[in-house]
């Protein structure tokens, strides 16, 4: 029994240069915010970016850029569509937002059926918004995406980063490259995660805006928060300094 | 159509099945369709002949479609999918990706929607024959 995902998948990302995906060992520490505006900034430095939401049980990148009422073209697969410059993939296409609970295997099953139908075409850069922790979508990006590269987000809290010194360690293991830490929701006088960081590159801090919310699906005003100037800093160390 | 895309993994699949098992010619491949992914058997057909090259060139693709048989987790009752109770969007986006099965089907004894895939589920490549 040979499963024809698993071969096509890779045919369907032969074009894309770079895969990031943005995860943390826990949850609700900005992953998908970073993901979504990392995307934009790419997007708005002329690359081509494709963002692809890989929570899907709690998908949220669609709510973060204020995206709603499209559906992919069909041809040949389905053709992400392009939104704010970004070739944009979500479940929610085809979960219309409702309550999705999928155990192990039927995750792996819709990522590859989602990733063998896709047609990003060519794009720089691949941006994958993951779900908390060290899980099914973990395993499969590492399995199946071999060139994937993790970008990894904790807060100040050192519970934070302990959950992502386990992640470090399991990516270690199995030979995936990180790029670095980035250290978001930074308050005034917080304790520093930089000290803690040891044989992986500390990216940046990014500061905790309160009124980041009041962004969401206003693109323009989310690349001119203090959030994105500090990702933007952080991105140019990521794409000019690492080749 | 989506159909394009399947019909384009089994062809990249069993060209690398050939490869790998030192087939000189392909004549024949057996798939089988989960009947969750509804795919229209027809334009896949046209889509492999279309498609197929090389070793391939011959080959007779026989496509065949599994019925979908779901299972409860909760309270155990086993039921057939069945299209026609759906909605033309949600049967769309199964057709697309059959997990979503969980976000809109429901267990018809207890109603959860803890339920797995017995069979009907998947595409694979069942066999395939040739000159070696
Ligand atoms: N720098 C920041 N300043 C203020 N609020 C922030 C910042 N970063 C993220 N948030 C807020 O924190 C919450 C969690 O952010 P987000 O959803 O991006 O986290 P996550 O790590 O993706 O969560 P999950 O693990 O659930 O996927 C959101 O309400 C978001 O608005
Ligand atoms: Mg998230
Ligand atoms: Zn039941």
């Amino acid at each position: 029994m040979f499963d024809p995902r698993i071969t096509v998948l890779e045919h369907r990302l032969s074009q894309v240069n770079n895969i990031f995906a943005v995860s943390s060992g826990k949850g609700g520490v900005g992953k998908s915010v970073i993901a979504s505006v990392l995307a934009l900034i790419l997007a708005r430095k002329g690359f081509k970016v494709g963002l692809m939401d890989l929570d899907f049980t709690s998908p949220s990148t669609h709510l973060i850029l204020g995206v709603k009422d499209i559906f992919p073209k069909e041809k040949e697969g389905i053709v992400p569509p392009t939104v704010y410059g970004i070739k944009f993939m979500s479940i929610v296409y085809f979960s219309k937002d409702k309550a999705l609970s999928l155990r192990g295997q039927d995750f792996s099953d819709s990522f590859l059926e989602i990733l063998a139908i896709t047609r990003w075409g060519n794009l720089d850069y691949l941006i994958l918004d993951m779900p908390p922790g060290i899980n099914d979508a973990t395993l499969d990006v590492v399995r199946f995406m071999k060139r994937v590269k993790f970008i990894i987000v904790t807060t100040p809290s050192l519970l934070s980063f302990s959950t992502v010194k386990k992640l470090l360690d399991s990516l270690h293991t199995s030979k995936v490259e990180v790029l670095g830490i980035i250290e978001n929701m930074k308050i005034e006088n917080s304790s520093s995660i930089r000290e803690h960081v040891k044989g992986t590159r500390f990216l940046g801090e990014i500061p905790f805006d309160p009124q980041l919310e009041k962004c969401f699906g206003e693109v323009r005003e989310l690349l001119s928060t203090e959030i994105s100037r500090k990702l933007e800093k952080i991105v140019d160390k990521i794409i000019y300094q690492n080749v | 159509m989506h159909e394009w895309a399947l019909a384009e993994a089994i062809i990249y699949t069993v060209t690398e099945i050939a490869e790998r098992e030192g087939f000189r010619e392909i004549l024949s491949v057996n798939v089988k369709v989960g009947e969750l992914q509804q795919v229209d058997l027809e334009t896949i057909k046209f889509a492999l002949t279309q498609l197929k090259r090389g070793k391939l060139e011959k080959a007779e693709f026989k496509v065949e479609t599994v019925k979908a048989k779901l299972k409860c987790r909760i309270c155990g009752e086993i039921w057939d999918f069945d299209k026609d109770k759906l909605d033309e969007e949600v049967a769309e986006a199964i057709h697309f990706v059959p997990e979503v099965a969980h976000s809109f089907i429901k267990c018809p004894k207890c109603s959860a929607q803890d339920f797995e895939f017995m069979e009907g589920r998947r595409m694979y490549i069942e066999s395939v024959g040739g000159i070696r």
